[in-house]
Order: C-alpha cells, then sequence, then structure tokens
C-alpha cells in the first residue's frame, strides 16, 4: 500500500470537514493538555519544595525528640524532654560523632513580644549564633549574641525583618527593648528580608540565647531540637550512626524500636517528599486521562459518522480493487492521524498554559518554583493520543471495511 | 473456452420481512468472449444491474454458476476478487462516482494504489489513460469543476488505466446530454476496436444499445432475446448530422 497516498487521502477526509474535525479532536486536546499541566506543574510543586529542603545544609542533621512518627498525624510523643545539655555536650565531641563541626540546641517560646503599645505573635526561637549559620542567613543590622552571652543567660534578642516593622515600624530597633512574657531583651541585631527557608519563615523570627529562653520563658531544661552540622567532606551516613549510638548509650536504650529521638537528614526529607509528590501526580494523571477516553469515543463517534456519509467512496474504491485490508487501513490512518493531530497541539497548549502557571508562580507566588517542560510526558502524549486512535478507530475502520462493493454503491 | 460464461444465474435479494423475497434474476444463461462489445439491455426492473453486479464481482449469485477464465467464481476468495476488479475489470457508472476535491489525474490514478504497479509509473499511466479520452486539458482540476461529459470521460480513463481486460458500463450516458454522450460512446468505441478491450454496456435505450455488437435483452430477471446488431450505430455518424 503507498503510504504518501494514503496520508493524502486522509488529509483530504479530514481537511474536508475542518470544523468537525476540530471539534472532533478537542476532548483529546484537553486530555493531553491536561496531562501536560498536570505533570508540569507537579514537577514545579516538587522543585519548589526541594529548594525548599536543600536549603537546610546536607550537612546538617536534625535531632528531635520522641521516636520517629510513625506517620504524617503521629504527634504523640514530638515533644518530649529526652533531650538535654548533657546529649548536646557529648555529640560535640569528635570521638563520638565523627566529623562533628557545631551542634546547636534550640527551644520554641509559643509567647507574645511587646514593644510600648504594639504586641506581635512571631515564633520566638531560643538557640545559638548557629542557628541563623544553618541557614546560611547573617544579620542587616548590629549583631548576634555571642556564646559568652548565651552562657551568661543575656536578655538580648535578634529580630526577624516582618517582627521588627510590626513592633517598631520605620523607626530603628537596635538598642531598644522589647518584652516577653513580662521579661526585658534588647534588641541587638535585625535580619534582612528573607522569607521562608527550610519552611520556616525567617521574618517573623524573634531570636534570644536558648538558655535564656529555658530559664525565664519556658521553665525547662530541655530542648526541642538540636541541630548537628558535620564537616562538608565528612560522611553524613556515618555521622547519623555516630549521633544514634551516642544518644542511645546516654540514654540507655539497648532496642533501636524504643528510641526517645529520632535523627533526620536533608536526603531523608527530599526522599519522602518525592515520594509523596510523585504519588500525587500519578493520581492527578490518572483522573486527566479520564477525558483522554472521553475523547476516544467522540473520536469514534465522528469515525463512524464518516464512514456512513463515504460509503459509495468505499464500495468505489471496492469496485476499482481495494482489499478489506486497504479499506480498514484508510479509516485506521484517518483516526490515528485525527488523534495524533490532537495530541501535538494539546502538548503546545498544554506546554503554553504550564508555562503561564510558572511564570505567575514566580513572579507572584513562590520564587522558587522550577519550570521543566517534561518531555517524558510529551512522548507519553503522542503515544497514548496515538494508541486511542487505533483503539477507537478500529470499531468504525472494520465497519467500513466489511461493507459489500455493491450495497456501498448502491447507499444514497 | 469464454472470457465470461454464465449459467443459469439466479439472485434473490431478501428483506428483513422473508416472504418479501425479489427475485432480481430467474436463471439466465450466456457466455461473453474476449473482444467482444456487448450491450445488455432491458427496462427498469429487468435484472440488468444486478447482473452486471455478477459479472463484475460486486456481489455473488444465489444461484446457479459464474465462470470467469475458466473458473467458478466461487472459487475466487475475497482478495482475489479484489485483484480482478482491479487488473482485469474496469467500471465506469452512471453517476461517474468520482473522489470530490480530488484532482483528475489523482481520480485516475485511484486504481494504481491498489495495484502491484511502482509509483514511479503512474504519472505517466494516468497521463496515458486521460490522453486516451482527450482530458490531458484537465489534469488539475476537481470533479466540481468539470461538465457532465468530462466527468464521465475522466471515469473511463479510470476504468483503463490498467489496461483491462472487460470494461462495464453502467448506463454512461444516462446523466448526460446527446452531446456529452456522443463523446462518451466514441472513447468506448474507440476502447473496443482499437484498444482490443472487451466492453460490456448497461442500458436502458435502444438506440445506445445499437452500439454494441450484440445485443442481450432482459426482461424480469430473465433472457428474452440474444441477438447480433444487423446495423450496428458508429457514434461519429449517429449524433454527428
Amino acid at each position: 500500500m503507498r503510504i504518501t497516498h494514503q496520508f493524502t487521502s486522509a488529509y483530504t477526509a479530514l481537511k474536508t470537514n475542518m470544523s468537525r474535525s476540530l471539534l472532533t479532536i478537542l476532548g483529546i486536546v484537553i486530555g493531553i493538555a491536561a496531562i501536560i499541566i498536570v505533570m508540569a506543574v507537579g514537577n514545579g510543586a516538587q522543585s519548589l519544595i526541594l529548594n525548599e529542603i536543600s536549603a537546610f545544609g546536607s550537612n546538617n542533621i536534625s535531632v528531635d525528640p520522641g521516636r520517629r512518627p510513625s506517620g504524617p498525624s503521629d504527634f504523640a510523643e514530638l515533644y518530649t524532654d529526652s533531650l538535654t545539655l548533657e546529649d548536646v555536650v557529648a555529640l560535640r565531641k569528635e570521638e563520638n560523632v565523627l566529623g562533628v563541626q557545631e551542634v546547636s540546641p534550640s527551644v520554641v517560646v509559643a509567647e507574645t513580644a511587646t514593644y510600648e503599645n504594639e504586641t506581635y505573635r512571631g515564633s520566638i526561637y531560643g538557640s545559638t549564633d548557629f542557628f541563623l549559620e544553618t541557614f546560611s542567613i547573617d544579620v542587616a543590622k548590629g549583631r548576634v549574641f555571642s556564646d559568652e552571652e548565651v552562657r551568661q543567660r543575656a536578655n538580648v534578642a535578634v529580630l526577624g525583618y516582618e517582627a521588627a516593622e510590626e513592633l517598631f515600624g520605620s523607626s530603628n530597633p537596635i538598642g531598644e527593648k522589647i518584652k516577653v512574657n513580662n521579661r526585658s531583651f534588647r534588641v541587638i541585631g535585625l535580619l534582612p528580608k528573607t522569607g521562608t527557608v527550610a519552611f520556616f519563615n525567617f521574618d517573623q523570627l524573634i531570636l534570644v540565647p536558648y538558655t535564656t529562653a529555658q530559664q525565664y520563658l519556658l521553665g525547662i531544661d530541655y530542648f526541642h531540637n538540636i541541630i548537628v552540622q558535620v564537616k562538608p567532606d565528612a560522611s553524613v551516613k556515618r555521622a547519623v550512626r555516630d549521633i544514634e549510638e551516642t544518644l542511645r548509650e546516654l540514654h540507655e536504650i539497648d532496642d533501636p524500636d524504643k528510641d526517645d529521638f529520632n535523627v533526620n537528614t536533608q536526603e531523608d526529607a527530599i526522599e519522602s517528599i518525592s515520594v509523596i509528590t510523585s504519588a500525587l501526580s500519578a493520581l492527578l494523571v490518572a483522573i486527566a486521562s479520564i477525558s483522554l477516553v472521553v475523547g476516544g469515543i467522540g473520536i469514534m463517534n465522528i469515525m463512524l459518522v464518516s464512514v456512513t456519509e463515504r460509503t459509495r467512496e468505499i464500495g468505489l474504491r471496492k469496485s476499482l480493487g481495494a482489499t478489506r485490508r486497504n479499506i480498514l487501513e484508510q479509516f485506521l490512518l484517518e483516526a490515528v492521524l485525527l488523534t495524533a493531530v490532537g495530541g501535538v497541539i494539546g502538548i503546545a497548549l498544554g506546554a503554553l498554559i504550564s508555562w503561564g502557571i510558572a511564570w505567575i508562580m514566580q513572579n507572584f507566588v513562590a520564587a522558587g518554583w522550577g519550570f521543566a517542560f517534561p518531555i517524558s510526558a510529551a512522548i507519553i502524549g503522542i503515544v497514548v493520543s496515538g494508541v486511542i486512535g487505533l483503539v477507537f478507530g478500529l470499531f468504525p475502520a472494520r465497519k467500513a471495511a466489511k461493507k459489500s462493493p455493491m450495497e456501498a454503491l448502491r447507499y444514497e | 473456452m469464454s472470457l465470461i460464461e454464465v449459467n443459469n444465474l439466479e439472485k434473490t435479494y431478501y428483506s428483513d420481512n422473508e416472504e418479501a423475497a425479489t427475485h432480481a434474476l430467474r436463471g439466465v444463461s450466456f457466455a461473453i468472449d474476449t473482444g467482444e462489445f456487448v450491450a445488455i439491455m432491458g427496462p427498469s426492473g429487468s435484472g440488468k444491474s444486478t447482473m452486471l453486479q455478477m459479472l463484475g464481482f460486486l456481489d455473488s449469485p444465489t444461484k446457479g454458476t459464474y465462470t470467469f477464465k475458466g473458473k467458478d467464481s466461487k472459487q475466487y476468495s475475497d482478495n482475489e476478487q479484489a485483484f480482478l476488479r482491479n487488473k482485469e475489470m474496469g467500471f465506469v457508472f452512471q453517476a461517474f462516482n468520482l473522489l470530490a476535491r480530488t484532482s483528475v489525474l489523482e481520480n485516475v490514478k485511484l486504481p494504481l494504489l491498489y495495484s502491484t504497479i511502482p509509483e514511479s509509473q503512474w504519472d505517466a499511466k494516468a497521463k496515458k489513460a486521460l490522453k486516451a479520452v482527450g482530458m490531458m486539458h484537465r489534469l488539475e482540476h476537481e470533479p466540481g469543476q468539470l461538465s457532465g461529459g468530462e466527468k464521465q470521460r475522466v471515469a473511463i480513463a479510470r476504468a483503463l488505466v490498467l489496461e483491462p481486460n472487460i470494461i462495464f458500463a453502467d448506463e454512461p450516458t444516462g446523466n448526460l446530454d446527446s452531446k456529452s454522450g456522443k463523446l462518451v460512446m466514441e472513447a468506448l468505441e474507440d476502447l473496443h476496436d482499437k484498444g482490443g478491450h472487451t466492453i460490456i454496456l448497461i442500458t436502458h435505450e435502444t438506440a445506445t444499445a445499437q452500439h454494441a455488437q450484440r445485443i442481450i435483452r432482459l426482461r424480469d430477471g430473465a433472457l428474452e432475446s440474444d441477438t447480433k446488431t444487423k446495423r450496428r450505430k458508429r457514434a461519429t455518424t449517429d449524433f454527428a448530422k
């Protein structure tokens, strides 16, 4: 069979009913575009989340109290008193944790800060100067408190951008005193406008020495979190094992299942987030695929109409020597051509819309939003639309091929 | 051995209602040799179109035998029948049956599409056939731009592009004025006289049938007469007065 002539005849047939052909492929266009958009937006969201996680440096290890949560809703032991100063001291030792560089404990204070008549409910954290270093953030004005001030339980605070603006407006807060839980803190440093890093909004931060927060604001001697930083060339995996073994020894735990702490790395977080976003994307793609099936039925419907309309043509072709197979191929090719065109338009439309979404996200919502055209989605789109053409075109094409030439010629 | 032999051929059409069976052919027998110019004549309902469908492998008989080239029609498979329609037969229909929105040249090429002839020869063959019917000046026109007579001559070119043994013409002048009809009959006569093709002409007009060497008359599905034409008409003298 002469394929170029088959293409010409299929093209002529589709062009003859241009508006009908376009309406027919709309279902395929929308289906393919939807899949492309879902995959592109899914990739964008994933890259946004992964960027946030990456901001928590890869050589930082987070130690949290309580056993490892068994699932997203398991908060049961998230805040226990298992992490103590003794642990921090032990983790700082190179002989316990190979390659350790810094250990920074922190506590969370659920309080409001006031200055004169202004009140601000931010995130009050008690930690060391290293807390900011972990996220590569430096003060814009003033300074961060020193180790000496931490030891002395100094009443000093570093303010995030929004916290400073809410409490002081446009005036300079450095040297002023804010009150938290009836205790005065001297503002010594100011953070630049930072936004969200690693899911934490640094603009709302009020950072004080952890010693001060533990003693005067909370009245506790344990920590809510410990960050251990290892040297860039050290093995994170080795360090995680060292931390676990050190803490188990200190806490006298034999069975790892009974740990009263859990150790997390950036790598762990990326892994679990990737699993979640991939599953979500797969679900959305599956939903979008439904429109492809509906589109396929539309193709079948219009191909059946076309077969009936062109009964005489089929009869003529058969009288000129076309075999059943020739006729089958002709109508199948038309259906596949129809869906393939739909697939290509759908890919273009989907790419355009997802690019638009990425542009809006990057400019107005989250700068970390990534846009990468999903090549895999484009390939899937073309293959799927072709297969739909084959599957849904087969029934009408068989119907055409089976027509007896005489009956077909007589048809009015 | 004749090219075509029909023996007691019967064709009955059954509608959904079983009692209403139509006996289109009721036992017809005749033979046609290679190179004959035969007209199958009869009023409407006589079964002449049904006969053409049987002879052209467009339908199969209910009873009796149709032997083509010494082989029973039932022995030819679907694909062999398609091959015969392609290579051995050419059809010219009353309604022209040209593909709309497709150029004259492409229409004539259509049978080549289903043949084994290499594509490089298609253009030359199609043009040769169009030259034979005097339609070279309309190659790129579409059927919608042609007159009825021109359309029918394109259809004849399409029928003879593969140089078939037999050309079946079903009321070829039925939709044409007398002048166009004359040109079409001229073309058919040429094919017979110069090309040596076997022509089987279906018509209800006595005047048209007179162009053939032999007239087979059907009435109510049965053979009425089978006679040689005594004074054969020629298109050139018939119309050009």
